[in-house]
């Protein structure tokens, strides 16, 4: 899977799969095509409420497959401002459009200097080809 | 006690090759590295209940039971009455240990010349090994074959399976009942006319359908042949689960441990005291009429969050029981659980809540399954 899956050079990439793009003063959180296929079909995500805050390396919701439930750990520290509400009627979204349709959060970044700590789209994917 | 340094190799059926270049994810289970899905678990999931699955079968255990004490040492080991089948009649029955608790749930076939068991693939060698032990205990002569892996057992479930496997069986599957089986002659285009194979009208999903044992040299061939028919698609072991969930169906080592008894599993109709000796008849005996300690329950959930199995039910601040199979069900699109729990709030339409994560989640209980069967109706009851 690792050859044929998709890693936009548009954001970066954290080591547990999820991404994150800056999009004016937010930036926009998901997960990556590798960890949706990982996971197989989506039937649920657990999203912190707006308003709430995330940190940087830490849990920030849970994503539901038919057989198991996995943590998703926020790649920067700051506010919640929207979360993707089709997800709660559309988890499939999450498989179907990983970087588009299925994202997660838009957070206001503390510090969007934090992103430079992230791995590039090359970094990425040499990561998900030794896995 | 030291971690062994190369654990047994995983086992393979005869169709492996076949799913990997399919490209199924691959896992092991029980000791076979078996096809956990192909597409994906949600469309195989909604592809058997609208048109046809197929799955491999060939991890589950197939024993043969031939002799002149064969019938006396299947009476011996299940809950079940054998004598009530006719020659060609299938019941659903279990092994209990000597204190009524489930060791095995399985199939039991009679056929003019002899039994066969079919039995879950990780009780395979626990269910040689008792049979073995009561046939030398009680003096038996009755032979145990595995054929486990001298045939291949496939499965074909759904509304269009018969239509599917029409074309290439002798005998008319109109008549072949519900929990029926017979010895019939499968033709393949370009292959051998005629091959002598097992098919019942059994199945683990609540749809109409079929399974095949066949000898591993034919069983490619008719997999390849099957799956060539546009209605038909590769399912693997994830839909198998969220399919026999929905339909209600036990699985050993969820609903059925060696700590719950048929009364609590709601399986009491498999179970005959008055049939004959057998292991746990005493111990079952006892627990016919009295309260158990727990019931099976259907929970039935909001959209949200998937209770699994081992997650705590409670009422209110009280903890009431526990999830036996939980997942997503694809065909009512929310989470669906088992759970066992207090008998008094075992009835359709209790409040209780499992605890998902920090969340106590509501759950109502539902009587099962939790989607219509449409299986045949038996011809006859056996």
């Amino acid at each position: 899977m690792s050859e044929g899956s998709r890693i936009p050079d548009d954001r970066r990439y954290t080591s547990e799969h999820e991404w994150a793009r800056p999009d004016g003063d937010v930036v926009v959180v998901g997960i990556s095509d590798f960890a949706q296929h990982e996971l197989g079909d989506v039937v649920y995500v657990e999203l912190p409420a707006v308003g709430g805050r995330v940190l940087v390396g830490q849990e920030f919701g849970v994503i539901e497959s038919v057989k198991s439930a996995s943590d998703l750990f926020s790649p920067l520290t700051g506010e919640v401002v929207e979360t993707n509400a089709e997800l709660s009627e559309h988890p499939e979204l999450v498989n179907e459009s990983p970087y588009d349709g299925g994202w997660m959060l838009r957070v206001r970044a503390d510090d969007l200097q934090e992103l430079d700590a992230l791995m590039d789209a090359a970094a990425y994917r040499k990561l998900i080809e030794g896995e | 006690m030291s971690e062994k340094a190369n654990p047994p190799a995983l086992l393979r059926t005869a169709l492996a090759e076949r799913h990997e270049a399919l490209g199924a994810r691959m896992v092991p289970f029980s000791g076979w590295l078996m096809p956990i899905q192909y597409e994906g678990v949600v469309s195989e999931h909604l592809h058997t209940r609208s048109a046809a699955g197929l799955f491999d079968l060939s991890h589950m255990g197939r024993l043969q039971i031939t002799g002149p004490d064969a019938e006396a040492l299947i009476q011996r080991a299940t809950t079940n009455d054998a004598a009530r089948l006719q020659p060609g009649a299938i019941q659903y029955s279990l092994m209990c240990n000597a204190q009524g608790g489930v060791r095995e749930d399985l199939l039991v076939y009679r056929f003019e010349r002899g039994w066969w068991l079919v039995v879950n693939a990780s009780n395979r060698e626990k269910v040689i090994r008792v049979l073995e032990e009561l046939r030398s205990e009680q003096q038996l002569q009755a032979d145990v074959r595995d054929g486990t892996f001298e045939f291949l057992l496939l499965g074909l479930q759904g509304p269009s399976s018969k239509d599917v496997l029409r074309p290439f069986v002798d005998d008319d599957l109109e008549d072949l009942a519900y929990y029926h089986a017979r010895q019939d002659r499968i033709s393949l285009p370009g292959g051998v006319p005629g091959q002598e194979v097992i098919i019942s009208r059994t199945g683990y999903t609540g749809e109409d359908g079929f399974e095949v044992m066949a000898p591993v040299l034919l069983a490619g061939a008719l997999w390849d042949v099957l799956l060539a028919d546009q209605r038909v698609r590769p399912v693997g072991l994830g839909a198998r689960d969220t399919l026999r969930l929905e339909a209600g169906m036990a699985l050993y080592g969820h609903e059925l441990t060696d700590e719950i008894t048929p009364y609590e599993a709601r399986l009491g109709r498999v179970v005959r005291v008055d049939k004959g000796p057998f292991v746990g008849r005493e111990a079952l005996a006892a627990l016919k009429d009295q309260t158990p300690d727990r019931r099976l329950v259907g929970l039935s959930f909001g959209p949200g969050a998937v209770p699994r199995a081992g997650f705590g039910v409670w009422s209110d601040d009280v903890e009431v029981g526990e999830v036996a199979s939980g997942t997503f069900s694809p065909t009512l699109r929310r989470p669906i659980a088992t759970a066992y729990v207090r008998p008094d709030l075992a009835e359709a339409g209790c409040k209780l809540q499992v605890a998902i994560r920090d969340t106590r989640v509501p759950a109502t209980v539902v009587s099962l399954p939790f989607v219509p069967h449409r299986t045949r109706p038996a011809a006859t009851r056996s």
